[in-house]
C-alpha cells in the first residue's frame, strides 16, 4: 500500500499543510491579532533544537553508546538555567540596537566592524553546510527505506538510485520556495517571521508526537513495557555491557563532560537557535515559560530512545540494520504502516523545521555582513544614488536561500555518505562553539576588543579546520588518509586527531581543548595588548551596560555631527521602502509630540540614532554605519571624548548614590535636631523653674529678716528679750540665705564640671565617725538615739573627703529632720559588698510615699505639702549629694514606705575600681 | 531589581548544580549495573535527576510574578 508516489503525496500534502499555517501566520499578524505571542509557541518554536538527528540520529548513538547521546539534550538544559542571566541579556541587547543575526550581534559589539562580521558568516556558512546536507540525508534515507515496504533494505545496498536523490532535490526546492516566501516576504526593521515560526512551532509538535507514539509502540506493544525490555536486553551479553556504558564505551567521562559543554554553546550560538530564541522573540516575559517548557520538550522527546535502540538491537540482532534507522524501520519490521507513515512524517518534520530556520538565518548573515559590505564599498555601482533598494536586498537574500540549499544539497551528493549523523552534527557545533567567547566575553567584559575578537575567532576556527573538517575530508578519501596516521610530512606531533601528542580523547573533546585554548587565549591576550578604539569603546559600554540605560536612546549620546531629515528619510526609504519609512518617522514624531512630516522636527544626536538603528534591522549594523556616513556629517569622537561622555554617565550614577546617602544623613540629622530641640526646651523650662523656685526661696528668709528688722528699725522700745529674740531670727535666717546661696553656686559648678575635687584615698570609716561627731549636739537636742554598726576595717575608697563629709552631714540632717519627733531613732550601718562600701541611713521618721521617692532628688524638692509645711531645708541637699556621689562612680539612693521610715543609701567603689584613674587630670 | 537579582543567583546556582550532578564523581556513584524496577539504575539516574532540575527550574522562572 506504501507506494512511492503516495509517499511522495502525503509529504508533498504535508508541506502544504506547512505553507498554509504559514500564510494564515502572516495573514494574522498583518491583521495585527498574533498567533506567535504565546510562550507556548516560542518554547515550541526553540524546539527546532531537536532536527533530523534527533529523530534518528539519537537512537542509532544510543545503540552504539548507550546514554552517549544524553549530554546533547543536558548541556542545553544546563545552559537555559543560565538563561535568565545571558540570554536575557543578549536579547535586550539586540532589541535595542536592531540586531538580526548572530554576526550583526558579534559586528556589532566589536565597533561595528564588517570584517568580524563577514568572518563570523563564513564561519557559520562552511561549520553549517554539512548540518544542512545531513537533514536532507536524512529525508532521502527515510524515503528510501519507506518505499522497499515491505522489505527493510539499507538505502547504500540499494545502491545510488537517481530516484532517491531526486527526492534529496525535490525537497531542497520546495524548502526554498517555502523560506523565501515566509522568510522574505518583505523587509521588516524588526526581522520577524510569524508564519514561519508558527510553521516552526507546529512542526515541533509533530516530530514530538510521532516519535512518543513510536515509543510508546515499541515499549508497550512490541515489549512488555519497560522493564520487559530491559530484561531481554540484559540477557544478552553485549547489551548488558552497555547498561553502565560511561568507563568504556562513551570514553569516559571527560569526553562526557566535553560534549555537556560543546551542547551548552550549541543552544546559544547555532544561528538557528540565535534567530528563533533572540530575533523571532516578541517579548522577553516568554522566557518566563520557556524556560522550563523547552527543557521539558527535550526530555520528553529522549525518553523512548533507549527502549527503541534496546528494541531495535534485539529485533535485529544481526547488524543488517543501520541502528539510525530503528525508529522507521521497527513499525515497518512489525508491518503497521500508518505509524510508520506517522514517523516519516515526523523525521520530516524535524529536517524541513531545521532546514527553513537555519537558511533563513544563514541568508540574513550573509546578505547583511557579507554581500551588503561589499556592494556599498564599491563606488562603481553607485549604490548610494539608487532610490529603492529593497528590490536588491531581497533578490540577495533570496540567492542565498537558493545558494545555501542548493551548497547543501550538493555536499549531500559529494559527501553525505562520509559519516554517520552523529558525528556530522558535532562537527557543527564545534564550529558553532568557536562564537562563544566573542560573545559571552562581548556581553560581560568591556576590555575585548575588535582585534582579540577576530584573532580568537581566527584562531579557534582554523583548529576546528585542522582538527575536525581535514580529517573528515580524510575520511571521504578527498585527502590522503597518511595525513591521519602520520601526521603532515611525517611530524606526529602535528597528527590532526592528537595534536601535540594529547591522546585518549574522541576527536570532539580533543578539537574542543585545542580550539578553546586558542580561541579564549588569543581573543583575551590581544584584547589585553592593544587599548580599544573609541567605537569599541562606545559599543562595549552600550552592549555590557544594557540594563542600565533607558529606552533605545542608549547610543545617541555618543553622536555629534550634523545631519537632514530629508537625507535621513530618504536613506531609510532606499532599504526599507517608503510605507515603511514613513511608518518609523511617523512613530518616531509622535513619541515626541509632533506630526510626520513636521519642520519641527530636527535632525539631532537621537533621530540620527533612531535611524541608524531601523537600518541596521534591514542591513545589519555594520552596513547601516556605511549607509549612515553617507548622509551625516559626523563629527569623529576621539576615544578621550568617548571616555569623558562614559564617565559623565557614571559619574551621574555616582552622584545620585552620593545625593541619596546625603539625604538619608541629612534626615537623620534633622530627627536628632529634633530631639536635640526637645531636650532643651525641657531644659529651658526645668531653668525657668529652677529661678523661680531660688528666687522664692531666697525671698522666704529675706521677707522675714526685712520684716525683723523694720520692727527694729521702728520700734526702738523692744525689750531686750524680744530683741534679742528677732536678732536671733535675723541671724538664723541670714546664715540659710548664705547656705542657700552656697548650695546654688556649687550646684552650678558640679553641673558646669567646674567644681574642684580633691580626691585622696580616704576611710569612710572615719568619714561617718568624724561626721557623727559633728552632729552629736543636734541629736542630743533632738533626743535621738543613734546607732552606728561599723566594721573593724573597710578598704579605702578614693574620693574628696570634704565632699564626702558633706554628703553624710546632708543625710544625717535630714534622718535628724524627719524621724519620729517624740521617739526618734537613727541607725547607721557601713558594710563592704563585691569591690564597694554601702553606708545606710535609717530614720523611723513617717516615710515617704513612693510617688515621691523618685523626684525625691531632683532640685528644690521638699517633703511635704508646700502650702502648710514649713520648709525644713533648700531642697539641694539630695539633688547635690547624688551628683557627689556619682561623680565618684556610686549610686545613691532611698528604700522607703509610708509610716515605717526611710532608709538612704550610697556605694562608693573601692580602690581600683573607683573612677579616680578615669580622671586623672582632676587629681591635685 | 533585587527580585531580578536573586532570580538570577538562583539560577546560576541551580546550573552549577546541574553540573555537580551530571559529571564525574557523583555520575560515577550511579554508574553500576543493577536496576530500578527492571531499569538500569544509571538510566533511571539521569532521567529523574533531569527531570527534577527541569522542575526546579519551572519552580524558579515562576515564581516571585
Amino acid at each position: 500500500m506504501l507506494h512511492g508516489t503516495t509517499i511522495i503525496l502525503i509529504s508533498f500534502g504535508y508541506l502544504g499543510l506547512l505553507f498554509a499555517i504559514a500564510y494564515f501566520a502572516d495573514e494574522r499578524a498583518d491583521a495585527g491579532r498574533s498567533v506567535i505571542a504565546s510562550p507556548y509557541v516560542y518554547s515550541l518554536s526553540l524546539a527546532v533544537y531537536a532536527t533530523a538527528w534527533t529523530f534518528y540520529g539519537s537512537v542509532g548513538r544510543a545503540a552504539s553508546d548507550g546514554v552517549g547521546f544524553l549530554p546533547i539534550y543536558i548541556g542545553p538544559t544546563l545552559m537555559i538555567a543560565l538563561w535568565w542571566v545571558v540570554l536575557r541579556k543578549i536579547l535586550r541587547i539586540s532589541k535595542q540596537n536592531r540586531i538580526t543575526s548572530l554576526a550583526d550581534f558579534i559586528a556589532s559589539r566589536y565597533g561595528k566592524s564588517a570584517l568580524l562580521g563577514g568572518l563570523v558568516t563564513v564561519i557559520a556558512v562552511i561549520g553549517i553546510l554539512p548540518y544542512i546536507s545531513l537533514q536532507l540525508k536524512a529525508v532521502s534515507n527515510s524515503f528510501a527505506i519507506l518505499v522497499q515496504y515491505p522489505e527493510i533494505i539499507m538505502p547504500d545496498k540499494v545502491g545510488a538510485t537517481s530516484f532517491r536523490e531526486d527526492a534529496a532535490l525535490w525537497m531542497a526546492l520546495i524548502l526554498a520556495a517555502f523560506t523565501i516566501a515566509f522568510g522574505t516576504r518583505h523587509l521588516d526593521a524588526a526581522e520577524h517571521h510569524q508564519g514561519m515560526v508558527a510553521a516552526i512551532a507546529f512542526e515541533s509538535l509533530v516530530k514530538l508526537l510521532a516519535f512518543l507514539a513510536v515509543g510508546a509502540y515499541v515499549t508497550f506493544g512490541i515489549y512488555d513495557g519497560v522493564g520487559d525490555l530491559f530484561a531481554r536486553a540484559a540477557a544478552v551479553p553485549r547489551l548488558q555491557a552497555m547498561m553502565t556504558p560511561l568507563e568504556g564505551v562513551a570514553g569516559g567521562y571527560a569526553n562526557w563532560a566535553w560534549l555537556t559543554i560543546l551542547s551548552m554553546m550549541a543552544i546559544m550560538f547555532l544561528p538557528r537557535q540565535f534567530q528563533v530564541a533572540v530575533v523571532e522573540n516578541v517579548d522577553e516575559k516568554h522566557l518566563n515559560k520557556a524556560i522550563w517548557l523547552f527543557p521539558l520538550y527535550m526530555l520528553a522527546i529522549n525518553i523512548f530512545v533507549l527502549p527503541i535502540a534496546f528494541g531495535g538491537l534485539l529485533r535485529f540482532p544481526d547488524g543488517s540494520v543501520d541502528a539510525d534507522t530503528f525508529v522507521l524501520t521497527l513499525p515497518m519490521a512489525e508491518k503497521h504502516e500508518l505509524l510508520a507513515l506517522l514517523v516519516f512524517i515526523g523525521g520530516l518534520s524535524a529536517a524541513t523545521g531545521m532546514i527553513i530556520v537555519e537558511t533563513i538565518a544563514l541568508s540574513t548573515m550573509v546578505c547583511n555582513d557579507l554581500v551588503m559590505p561589499v556592494l556599498l564599498r564599491l563606488r562603481r555601482l553607485r549604490l548610494n544614488e539608487r532610490p529603492d533598494l529593497t528590490g536588491l536586498l531581497l533578490g540577495i537574500r533570496r540567492g542565498a536561500i537558493v545558494l545555501i540549499l542548493i551548497l547543501g544539497y550538493v555536499y549531500f551528493r559529494v559527501a553525505g555518505e562520509a559519516y554517520a549523523l552523529v558525528s556530522i552534527g558535532l562537527i557543527s557545533f564545534a564550529a558553532v562553539a568557536q562564537f562563544a567567547p566573542a560573545i559571552l566575553g562581548g556581553i560581560f567584559w568591556k576590555g575585548g576588543t575588535r582585534a582579540g575578537a577576530l584573532w580568537g575567532l581566527s584562531a579557534g576556527f582554523a583548529i576546528w579546520l585542522y582538527t575536525l573538517l581535514l580529517p573528515a575530508l580524510a575520511r571521504s578519501g578527498w585527502v590522503p588518509l597518511g595525513l591521519l596516521d602520520e601526521g603532515p610530512f611525517g611530524i606526529a606531533l602535528l597528527k590532526p586527531l592528537q595534536l601535540f601528542g594529547l591522546a585518549g580523547l574522541d576527536s570532539i573533546s580533543h578539537a574542543m581543548i585545542w580550539s578553546m585554548i586558542a580561541n579564549v587565549g588569543a581573543y583575551v591576550g590581544v584584547s589585553l595588548s592593544a587599548s580599544p578604539s573609541a567605537d569599541e569603546h562606545r559599543q562595549a559600554s552600550v552592549f555590557v551596560d544594557v540594563f542600565r540605560q533607558t529606552g533605545e536612546g542608549g547610543g545617541a549620546r555618543f553622536w555629534r555631527g550634523t545631519a537632514s531629515v530629508p537625507d535621513l528619510y530618504s536613506l531609510l526609504a532606499r532599504f526599507l521602502g517608503t510605507a515603511t519609512a514613513d511608518s518609523a518617522f511617523a512613530d518616531y514624531a509622535s513619541a515626541r509630540g509632533l506630526a510626520w512630516p513636521d519642520p519641527a522636527l530636527v535632525a539631532d544626536a537621537e533621530l540620527v540614532h533612531y535611524v541608524e538603528v531601523q537600518l541596521a534591522g534591514a542591513i545589519g549594523g555594520a552596513s547601516a554605519r556605511i549607509m549612515m556616513a553617507s548622509v551625516v556629517k559626523e563629527e569623529t569622537l576621539s576615544i578621550d571624548e568617548v571616555r569623558a561622555i562614559l564617565d559623565e554617565a557614571s559619574q551621574v550614577v555616582v552622584y545620585s548614590h552620593r545625593l541619596e546617602l546625603k539625604s538619608r544623613e541629612l534626615e537623620a540629622a534633622t530627627a536628632e535636631l529634633r530631639e536635640a530641640n526637645e531636650r532643651l526646651k525641657e531644659l529651658d523650662r526645668l531653668k525657668d523653674d529652677f529661678v523661680s523656685t531660688v528666687t522664692h526661696e531666697l525671698r522666704t528668709p529675706l521677707t522675714s529678716i526685712r520684716a525683723f528688722t523694720e520692727i527694729l528699725l521702728d520700734d526702738p522700745e523692744v525689750e531686750i528679750g524680744q530683741r534679742r529674740k528677732f536678732l536671733g531670727i535675723i541671724t538664723k535666717e541670714t546664715e540659710r540665705l548664705t547656705r542657700l546661696i552656697n548650695q546654688v553656686l556649687d550646684l552650678a559648678k558640679i553641673e558646669s564640671g567646674n567644681a574642684e575635687w580633691i580626691e585622696t584615698s580616704i576611710d569612710l570609716k572615719d568619714v561617718i565617725s568624724d561626721t557623727l561627731g559633728a552632729m552629736d549636739q543636734v541629736f542630743n537636742e533632738k533626743r535621738i538615739g543613734v546607732t552606728a554598726r561599723l566594721p573593724d576595717k573597710v578598704p579605702p575608697v578614693t574620693a574628696d573627703l570634704d565632699r564626702m563629709i558633706q554628703v553624710m552631714l546632708n543625710l544625717l540632717s535630714n534622718a535628724a529632720k524627719f524621724c519620729d519627733p517624740a521617739n526618734g531613732r537613727v541607725e547607721i550601718a557601713l558594710t563592704e559588698r563585691n569591690s564597694s562600701l554601702q553606708v545606710d541611713v535609717r530614720d523611723n521618721g513617717r516615710g515617704i510615699s513612693p510617688e515621691h521617692q523618685a523626684e525625691l532628688f531632683s532640685k528644690f524638692h521638699q517633703v511635704g505639702d508646700k502650702l502648710t509645711d514649713k520648709p525644713h531645708g533648700s531642697g539641694l541637699g539630695l539633688h547635690i549629694s547624688r551628683q557627689i556621689i556619682e561623680h565618684f562612680g556610686g549610686r545613691l539612693w532611698v528604700e522607703s514606705d509610708l509610716g515605717r521610715g526611710a532608709c538612704f543609701s550610697f556605694t562608693v567603689p573601692t580602690g581600683a575600681a573607683s573612677r579616680a584613674g578615669a580622671a586623672p587630670g582632676m587629681r591635685q | 531589581m533585587r527580585d531580578f537579582e536573586s532570580k538570577g543567583q538562583r539560577f546560576v546556582a541551580l546550573c552549577l548544580l546541574g553540573m555537580l550532578l551530571f559529571n564525574y564523581p557523583i555520575l560515577a556513584l550511579f554508574n553500576v549495573s543493577g536496576a530500578l524496577l527492571g531499569v538500569p539504575v544509571l538510566y533511571v539516574y539521569m532521567f529523574v535527576a533531569w527531570a527534577a532540575l527541569i522542575a526546579l527550574m519551572a519552580w524558579i522562572a515562576e515564581s516571585g510574578r
